[in-house]
């Protein structure tokens, strides 16, 4: 169970998150949307602490997140994977080191951390990032540089890493906001599968409305920072769409395009 | 007939342009005052000048080589041969090698360490305000001081010797190279940093992970032209008696063997250019093609 309570961020005097109590049970899939700036990617970077909260708490099955430092802050971000839009790989690095970063935090003591600078992993670990990334069909790719990659496949590859990290949570930041119309579909499904099947609680930024409808259990919908709708999919109509955006749906279809301008290839 | 808004845009860019050629004017106009002061100060006087440099060609003169067309090619003991022009070339040779020496291995400490200190000196992966304020004045301690300066205290606490030249040349290595790499960090894409970070990672991995891949070709592009810099330096730092053919060389110009003087001077010309053209063709190499 995660439990926001009164969570707010600010920048300057613009609350980017202003006053967000939420909980989340276990195993749920989450999508939120709202329009650009409404603090989606804010709530979601606090929750794996990239971003500091100006107030308020998160909790994550009693243990409060906010307070942790050092050791267990590091835990914490392992148990909270966590994706993003540009897919924040190392570019130069091949798949296979990529993926394995999500093993970085599971190797204890100062040794764990110097044989990891020297990219010294072990068989085992190789054998999951292996495994982790023919389950995403691309064992194949395993030797090649990140930046080789299509964007569709990059996204599949942050997903590879995230699960070598053995997550209770993923945070998936407009994991599909870069990525054509095809490949946005794998990505999502590969993220509603890692729900289904290995019980990761899912917590997702999404642009388009019809997605969140299509793969989420629950939608919450945020603007100006607040969170303005909060329930099924079902029990978003018409009349809450146009609230949530300024604009009927349709409106809203036609602005956005079915084929974003990406700034990378798909 | 131009519009109102064409009108007012022109009438904005060509009050823009006066402003910033007035800027202009000024900045050369102040350049040009400082320029004269600083030549007066140091005595930069044309007619000081056109007297010294004959004096100078007179010096070169003197240390060209008595060469003779007839006797070219004979051996050590010939006089006029270009052999007895290098009639210490094995005992120059292996001061050369000294020199490289010293260069390289000055290089790869400084650069070692230089690595070390620049993640905390680059304001964007620093842990902290204070290492980063510390690291960076730390670095810029150590490349303000001459290394030549370095190599007198240096020859006072460890003696005569290569040693000292290596550590004097390393110090100021570190410091520049240091700002350098710090400053390639500090234009890193941050994002995989967060990829990193968000997985778990601590401070140290995601340096590695995150932005060692990403600045490493021009890090070791730096190390290369550092280690021309310092071929040079090496063979100047041995005046002051921190080894290799700069040594020699002190003491052929202090005695007036002007023949010798010459062929050093050829030789480490010659080695210096040779170690130039090495270095620029690896660094083109690794240009394209660098994984880390």
């Amino acid at each position: 169970m995660l439990e926001l309570q009164n969570l707010t961020r600010r920048f300057g005097a613009r609350a980017a998150v202003d006053d967000v109590s939420l909980s989340v049970p276990a195993g749920q899939m989450v999508g939120i949307i709202g329009r650009s700036g409404a603090g989606k990617s804010t709530l979601l970077r606090m929750v794996n602490r990239l971003t500091e909260p100006t107030s308020g708490r998160i909790l994550h099955d009693g243990t409060d997140v906010t307070a942790l430092r050092g050791k267990a802050l590091r835990d914490w971000r392992t148990r909270c994977a966590m994706i993003f839009q540009q897919f924040n790989l190392v570019q130069r690095l091949d798949v296979l080191t990529n993926v394995l970063v999500g093993r970085l935090n599971h190797r204890p003591g100062p040794w764990g951390t110097i044989s990891s600078l020297f990219l010294r992993f072990s068989p085992e670990e190789r054998a999951m990032a292996l495994d982790a990334l023919d389950r995403f069909d691309l064992a194949e790719q395993a030797l090649q540089r990140a930046d080789t990659l299509s964007g569709g496949q990059q996204q599949r590859v942050a997903i590879a890493r995230a699960m070598l990290q053995e997550p209770k949570l993923l945070l998936a930041d407009e994991p599909i906001a870069s990525l054509d119309p095809r490949n946005a579909r794998v990505v999502m499904e590969a993220l509603r599968d890692v729900n289904r099947r290995d019980g990761l609680t899912v917590l997702v930024n999404l642009h388009h409305l019809d997605t969140a409808r299509r793969y989420c259990d629950r939608i919450i919908a945020m603007q100006d920072g607040r969170i303005v709708f909060d329930g099924p999919p079902a029990a978003l109509d018409a009349r809450q769409v146009h609230a949530i955006y300024g604009v009927p749906e349709e409106a809203l279809e036609a602005e956005t395009p079915h084929a974003p301008a990406s700034a990378v290839p798909a | 007939m131009l519009s109102p808004a064409a009108e007012r845009g022109e009438a904005a860019f060509q009050a823009a342009r006066r402003a910033r050629r007035g800027r202009v004017l000024l900045g050369v106009a102040l350049f040009l005052a400082a320029f004269l002061a600083s030549a007066w100060m140091s005595e930069f006087h044309p007619a000081a000048l056109a007297s010294g440099l004959p004096r100078a060609g007179e010096y070169f003169l003197r240390l060209l080589p008595d060469l003779r067309w007839a006797t070219l090619f004979g051996d050590w003991e010939t006089e006029g041969s270009i052999a007895f022009w290098f009639y210490r070339l094995d005992k120059w040779a292996l001061l050369l090698l000294e020199t490289a020496n010293m260069a390289a291995l000055a290089t790869l400490a400084g650069g070692a360490l230089a690595l070390l200190l620049s993640f905390p000196a680059a304001r964007n992966v620093s842990p902290s305000a204070w290492t980063y304020r510390f690291a960076r004045r730390g670095l810029e301690a150590m490349r303000t001081v001459p290394e030549i300066v370095y190599a007198l205290i240096l020859v006072w606490a460890f003696g005569v010797g290569p040693l000292a030249g290596i550590i004097a040349i390393a110090l100021h290595t570190t410091g520049a190279l240091g700002k350098l790499f710090a400053e390639a960090i500090e234009n890193a894409d941050m994002k995989p940093w967060d990829g990193v970070r968000s997985a778990g990672g601590n401070w140290a991995q995601a340096c590695r992970f995150a932005v060692l891949p990403q600045v490493a070709p021009n890090m070791v592009s730096y190390l290369l032209l550092r280690f021309e810099i310092n071929v040079r330096g090496a063979s100047v730092i041995g005046f002051v008696g921190a080894g290799g053919i700069g040594q020699e060389l002190y003491l052929v110009i202090s005695q007036n063997y002007y023949e010798e003087i010459s062929a050093i001077i050829l030789l480490i010309v010659l080695v210096v250019a040779m170690i130039d053209l090495l270095s620029e063709a690896v660094r083109r190499r690794l240009g394209g093609e660098a994984r880390a």
